[in-house]
C-alpha cells in the first residue's frame, strides 16, 4: 500500500511539472496533465479500496526540521474513503478536461491550469489522510490557495475576480477558526498529532470542548458551505471552469465533512452534549432546506447546482447531526446508522454532483451561456449529454432506484427511530426534521424538473441552443461513467454498505452491517425487517417489469404502433420557443408561496403609445429576490471592517520615523512580555 | 406451493386486482357526482369502454418532443403499478413487502411525478408547462404532510412497513387506547390522497379550463395509446391511496392468512371498502368547490399541522 501512495503522490507531482515541459502546444500540455491525474486517480481507487479492507491502517511518518511538524499520514478506513471518493472525481474529471479544456486553448495558460488541477487533487488526498495537525492545516491551506487560482482562471473577467476574492477572504475566515480549533486540542495534547488529539495528556475541560465544537462548525461549515456561511459557493462555482467546480463542488465541499467527523467521533471519542448533535441537525436542516429553495430560483446552471450543494451538504449534516443525538444517549446502532447514511450520501453527492457539472459544463461548452433561458431543445442535439444529466438529475432527486434514494431512505430511518429517544424535545424534533427532508426532496425534484425540462425539452430558445452540437467522446466517456456509478451504487447496498460500515464501526464502536443488511444483502432493513426494510434491485426489477407490462398491454389492445407527426396545436398561431414556459415562469407558483422566505420584489413598467392607454409599446419587468444573507450577515461585517481599517488609516502616517517608532514599541512590548 | 412461485402468483393476483379495478372506481365516482347532481351519467364501466378506444387510436406525437414524451407513459404506468404491489389491498401480508416500505412508496410515485412534469414540458406548449408547474408546487406541498401522517401511523405499529402495519393493526396488535392521534392522521393522509389524485378541491380532473386545471395540462398533448396508458396510471394512483387509506386505518376484514376463505372474504370486503371510499369521493366533488391554486397551500398547511398534533398527541398519551 505504501507503494501505491508514493506512486500516487509522485504521479501527481509529475501532473504538476510536465505540462510545463511541453512549450507552446496546449493540446499536449492538457493531455499529459490529464494522463497524469488519471494515473494518479487509477492508483487512488486502489488504494482507497484496500484502505477500506486492510485490517491495520497504513501509516507512515517523516520528520522534519520545523518543530511540531511531522509528515505523518495515516490511512484508516475513514481516509481511505474519502481518498476513494476523491479518486473517483478525479478520475472522471480528469478524462473530462482532455475535451473540455479546448475551451481554453489561447485563453489562458492550459499548462498552469492542467498542473494546477493535478495540485489540487494532490492537496485535497494530503488533507484527508494528513496524520499531523501542522501537516493537516499545511495541506487545508495549499487546498484553499490553488482552489483560488483555479477559481480565477479567467481572471480578466471582472466578476471572476471578485468572486475569487470573496472566496479567498471566505475561506481563510474558515481556516483562522480550524486553526482555532487545532490550537485548543493542542494545548491540551501538547503535540500536533492526531494521536495525542485522540489520547490528549490531560483530558479536555468541558468549555474548551465546547469552543472546539463551533469552532470546528464554523471552521469546516465555511469551507462545507452551511448555510448562512455558503455565500461563496453561488459566486466561486460558476467562476472556476467546470471541471474544477466539478471537483470543487463534488469533493473538496466534502473535505470538510472528513473533518468534522474526525473532530468530533475521532478526536472527541463521541461523548458530547445532545445539544451538539441538534445544533448539527439544524444547521443541516436550515442549510439542506434555504439550499435548494434558493437553487430554486436560480436560472444559471452553475449557480444552481451551487445552491443544491448547499442542501446536499445539508443532508449530510442531518445524518450527522442525528447519528451525534443517537450517540449522545448511548443508542450506538442508531448513530452508525445515521453515520453511515451520511457516509452514503457523500459518495453519492460526490458522483452525481461532478456528473452534473460536468453536464452543465458540457452544456456551456456546446452553447457558451450559462443561462437555462438560452437553452432549449438540447436533449435531440445532445442525446448522450442528456440521457447523462437526466441520470444525475434523478439522482440528486432522491429517485428510485438511483444512489441518492439510499441515502436519503436511509436517513428518513434514521430519522424515524427517534421514537426510541428519551426526550420528547427531539422525539418530535427529529419527525420534524424527516418532514423537511421530505420538503427537501421534493422541491429538489421540482428544481430539476425545471432544469432538465427547460434545458433539454421543448424548442430550441437561442440561436445557440439551435446550433448546438454533442461535446467531444471524452466528455461523454466521463459523465457516462459516473452516471454508470450513479445507478449502480443504487442497485448495489450490499456492496457499499460493508465497506461503510468499516468506518462507522471504529468511530461508533459498533458494527451494523449485519442489521442494516438483510436477505442476503438483497434488502435494506435498518434494526430489523420489521420497522422497514427496501430493496433497490426488487424495486428496479418490478419497474422493469411494470413498464414491460405497460407494452404488452398497450400491444394487445392496440395492436401495432403507428404513430402519427405533428406540431402541437398552438392556438391557431405557429408554435415557437417564446410561448413555452420558461424557468422563470415554472418556479413562478412555489415562489409565491414561499414568498416569506424569497421576499420577492417585482417592477413592472410599461410605457403605452402616446394615441393610447390600451397599447403598450414597451414593458419592463424586473424581479428580484431579496438576499438576505448579503443584506443582513455579510454586508454589515464587510462595512464594520471597512470603517475599521478607515479608523486605522490614521497609523499610517507616511513618515518613516513613525514607522521605525512602530517597530521600537512592539519590540519593547515583546520584549516586556518574554519576561 | 414452492414459495417463489407462491410469491409470483399472489404479486400478479394483486397487479390484475388493481388493474381492473381502478377504471371501476373512475367510473364509480363519475356516476356518484352525475347522480348527486341529478344526471343519469354514463355506465359505471364507461372508463373501461375509454381505455379500450384510446389504446386503438393513432397516437399523434408533436413534432417538438423527445424521447421522454414517449417513454413517459410507461415510465409512469411503471412506477404507479409498483408502487400498487406495495400496498396491501386484500391480503394483509403482500409478498412484495420487503421491497419498499412507505418512503419507497412514496419516491416511487414522484418518479413518476417527475417524469409527467417533464413530458408536459416537452411539447413546448403553454399549457404543458403550466400544469407542469403547478403539478411540481402541488407535490412539494403534500409530501411533507404525508411523510409526517404516515410516521404517526407507523409509530403505533412500530413499523414502516405497509404490510406490517397492516397486519398488525387488522390482527389488532399495538393498537393505542385512544384513537385520536390516528383519527387526525387519517384526516391528513385523506386530504393528501385527494390531492395527489387530483381531485376537488384540489384538482378537477373533469377540467379543460386552463385557469383551473393541473393534471390535465400536463397531458393535453396525448393522445392514442399513450393517454389510455396515462389515464390507467392516474386510475391506478387514485386505487393506490384509497387502498392506503382502508387498510391502514380500516384493515378489518382483510385476509391475514393465506386460506382461500380468507382471501376470498378479503378480496368482497376490499372491494367495498374502497368503492365506499369512491362514493366519498364522489360526494366531495360535489359539495366543494375547487380551491383557487394559491388557497391550496392552506388546505395543505391544515394537512400539515393535523399530522404533526398527531405526533403529538401519540407521544403525549404515551407518556
Amino acid at each position: 500500500m505504501l507503494v501505491l501512495l508514493i506512486s500516487l503522490i509522485l504521479c501527481y507531482v509529475l501532473g504538476l511539472v510536465l505540462p510545463f515541459c511541453v512549450p507552446r502546444k496546449p493540446q499536449t500540455q492538457g493531455m499529459v496533465g490529464s494522463v497524469c491525474s488519471c494515473a494518479a486517480s487509477l492508483i487512488g481507487i486502489a488504494l482507497g479500496l484496500s484502505g477500506l479492507v486492510a485490517a491495520e491502517p497504513l501509516t507512515a511518518s517523516v520528520a522534519s526540521l520545523i518543530p511540531l511538524l511531522s509528515f505523518a499520514i495515516r490511512l484508516d478506513p475513514l481516509a481511505s474513503f474519502f481518498v476513494l471518493t476523491i479518486s473517483l472525481a478525479g478520475l472522471a474529471t480528469s478524462i473530462y478536461a482532455i475535451g473540455y479544456l479546448k475551451e481554453f486553448h489561447g485563453r489562458v495558460s492550459v499548462a498552469m491550469l492542467a498542473a494546477l488541477t493535478n495540485g489540487f487533487l494532490l492537496s485535497m488526498i494530503l488533507v484527508v489522510i494528513a496524520d499531523n495537525g501542522f501537516f493537516f492545516l499545511m495541506a487545508w491551506e495549499l487546498m484553499s490557495l490553488v482552489s483560488y487560482f483555479l477559481v480565477v482562471t479567467e481572471h480578466e473577467k471582472a466578476e471572476v475576480r471578485d468572486a475569487g476574492f470573496f472566496y479567498l477572504v471566505m475561506t481563510h475566515v474558515g481556516t483562522a477558526f480550524v486553526v482555532l480549533t487545532y490550537l485548543v486540542l493542542f494545548q491540551s495534547a501538547g503535540s500536533f498529532s492526531f494521536e495525542s488529539f485522540r489520547h490528549p495528556e490531560q483530558a479536555l475541560p468541558d468549555g474548551m470542548k465546547t469552543l472546539v465544537f463551533l469552532a470546528a462548525l464554523i471552521g469546516f461549515g465555511t469551507k462545507a458551505g452551511i448555510v448562512p456561511l455558503h455565500g461563496w459557493l453561488p459566486l466561486a462555482h460558476p467562476a472556476a471552469p467546470s471541471h474544477i467546480s466539478a471537483l470543487m463542488s463534488g469533493v473538496m465541499i466534502k473535505t470538510a465533512i472528513y473533518a468534522l467527523i474526525r473532530v468530533y467521533f475521532d478526536f472527541l471519542g463521541g461523548q458530547f452534549p445532545w445539544w451538539w448533535g441538534f445544533t448539527v441537525l439544524l444547521v443541516g436542516t436550515l442549510s439542506a432546506l434555504l439550499g435548494v429553495m434558493y437553487a430554486l430560483m436560480e436560472h444559471d446552471l452553475k449557480r444552481l447546482l451551487a445552491f443544491h450543494s448547499v442542501e446536499n451538504i445539508g443532508i449530510i449534516l442531518m445524518g450527522i447531526g442525528a447519528g451525534m443525538i443517537f450517540q449522545t444517549y448511548g443508542l450506538t446502532e442508531f448513530a452508525a446508522l445515521g453515520l453511515l447514511a451520511a457516509l452514503y450520501h457523500t459518495i453519492n453527492h460526490a458522483l452525481f454532483k461532478t456528473l452534473l457539472f460536468m453536464g452543465a459544463g458540457s452544456l456551456l461548452y456546446a452553447t457558451h451561456t450559462r443561462n437555462m433561458e438560452e437553452y432549449g431543445g438540447l436533449l435531440r442535439r445532445m442525446p448522450w449529454t442528456g440521457l447523462f444529466f437526466l441520470i444525475g438529475a434523478l439522482s440528486i432527486s432522491a429517485l428510485p432506484p438511483t444512489n441518492g434514494f439510499i441515502s436519503e431512505w436511509l436517513l428518513f430511518q434514521t430519522l424515524f427511530l427517534s421514537f426510541q429517544l428519551p426526550a420528547l424535545f427531539l422525539k418530535l424534533m427529529l419527525p420534524i426534521a424527516a418532514a423537511i427532508l421530505a420538503l427537501t426532496g421534493v422541491l429538489a425534484l421540482a428544481c430539476f424538473a425545471k432544469a432538465f425540462g427547460i434545458s433539454f425539452l421543448a424548442l430550441a430558445r437561442s440561436t445557440h441552443a439551435r446550433h448546438a452540437e454533442e461535446v467531444p467522446i471524452a466528455m461523454r466517456i466521463a459523465m457516462g461513467s459516473l452516471a454508470l456509478l450513479c445507478v449502480g451504487l443504487g442497485l448495489a447496498p450490499m456492496i457499499v454498505v460493508p465497506l461503510l460500515d468499516r468506518i462507522t464501526g471504529p468511530l461508533t464502536g459498533l458494527s451494523i452491517s449485519d442489521k442494516v443488511l438483510a436477505l442476503d444483502g438483497w434488502a435494506l432493513a435498518p434494526v430489523n425487517m420489521e420497522f422497514s426494510s427496501v430493496s433497490t434491485p426488487v424495486l428496479a426489477v418490478m419497474l422493469l417489469l411494470c413498464g414491460l407490462l405497460g407494452l404488452v398491454l398497450a400491444f394487445l389492445f392496440g395492436g401495432r404502433l403507428v404513430t402519427r407527426s405533428y406540431k402541437t396545436w398552438g392556438c391557431g398561431i405557429t408554435l415557437s420557443p417564446r410561448m413555452a414556459y420558461t424557468a422563470t415562469g415554472f418556479v413562478q407558483p412555489i415562489k409565491r408561496v414561499f414568498s416569506t422566505i424569497y421576499q420577492p420584489t417585482i417592477k413592472l413598467e410599461t410605457e403605452f403609445l402616446e394615441e393610447s392607454r390600451y397599447f403598450a409599446k414597451q414593458r419592463k419587468f424586473e424581479f428580484h429576490i431579496e438576499p438576505v444573507f448579503e443584506q443582513y450577515l455579510y454586508g454589515p461585517v464587510v462595512r464594520a471592517f471597512l470603517g475599521i481599517a478607515d479608523r486605522l488609516r490614521i497609523l499610517q502616517g507616511g513618515s518613516l520615523h513613525l514607522y521605525l517608532a512602530y517597530i521600537f514599541v512592539t519590540l519593547v512590548v515583546l520584549l516586556l512580555f518574554a519576561v | 406451493m414452492h414459495p417463489f412461485i407462491q410469491t409470483i402468483s399472489l404479486v400478479t393476483a394483486q397487479a390484475i386486482v388493481l388493474l381492473s379495478v381502478s377504471p371501476f372506481l373512475v367510473g364509480l365516482i363519475r356516476k356518484v357526482k352525475a347522480r348527486l347532481q341529478c344526471r343519469q351519467g354514463a355506465s359505471l364501466f364507461q372508463p373501461y369502454a375509454d381505455l379500450a378506444k384510446l389504446f386503438r387510436k393513432q397516437p399523434v406525437i408533436s413534432t417538438a418532443s423527445s424521447w421522454i414524451f414517449t417513454a413517459t407513459p410507461y415510465i409512469l404506468f411503471a412506477s404507479t403499478l409498483s408502487a400498487g404491489l406495495l400496498v396491501p389491498t386484500f391480503l394483509s401480508q403482500t409478498p412484495l413487502n420487503f421491497a419498499g416500505n412507505i418512503i419507497a412508496l412514496v419516491y416511487l410515485l414522484a418518479l413518476g411525478t417527475f417524469f409527467l412534469i417533464l413530458a408536459g414540458l416537452d411539447t413546448g406548449s403553454a399549457f404543458g408547462g403550466m400544469g407542469s408547474s403547478r403539478e411540481a408546487l402541488v407535490a412539494s406541498l403534500t409530501e411533507p404532510a404525508m411523510i409526517l401522517s404516515i410516521f404517526a401511523i407507523a409509530l403505533t405499529a412500530g413499523s414502516t412497513n405497509l404490510s406490517t402495519i397492516v397486519h398488525k393493526t387488522a390482527l389488532l396488535e399495538g393498537i393505542v387506547t385512544d384513537p385520536s392521534p390516528h383519527l387526525m392522521a387519517l384526516a391528513a393522509l385523506f386530504i393528501v390522497a385527494l390531492a395527489e389524485t387530483g381531485r376537488v378541491p384540489v384538482d378537477n380532473p373533469a377540467t379543460h379550463l386552463e385557469l383551473t386545471m393541473i393534471h390535465e395540462a400536463m397531458v393535453l398533448e396525448y393522445s392514442g395509446r399513450y393517454l389510455a396508458l396515462i389515464e390507467w396510471a392516474a386510475g391506478l394512483k387514485l386505487a393506490v391511496f384509497l387502498s392506503l387509506v382502508a387498510n391502514v386505518f380500516a384493515p378489518w376484514g382483510i385476509a391475514t392468512t393465506l386460506t382461500p376463505a380468507a382471501m376470498g372474504i378479503g378480496l368482497v370486503v376490499y372491494l367495498v371498502k374502497i368503492a365506499g371510499l369512491a362514493v366519498l369521493i364522489g360526494t366531495i366533488e360535489c359539495m366543494f368547490a375547487k380551491l383557487r391554486l394559491f388557497r391550496v397551500t392552506d388546505l395543505l398547511g391544515v394537512a400539515f399541522i393535523l399530522a404533526l398534533l398527531g405526533l403529538l398527541f401519540f407521544y403525549i398519551l404515551r407518556s
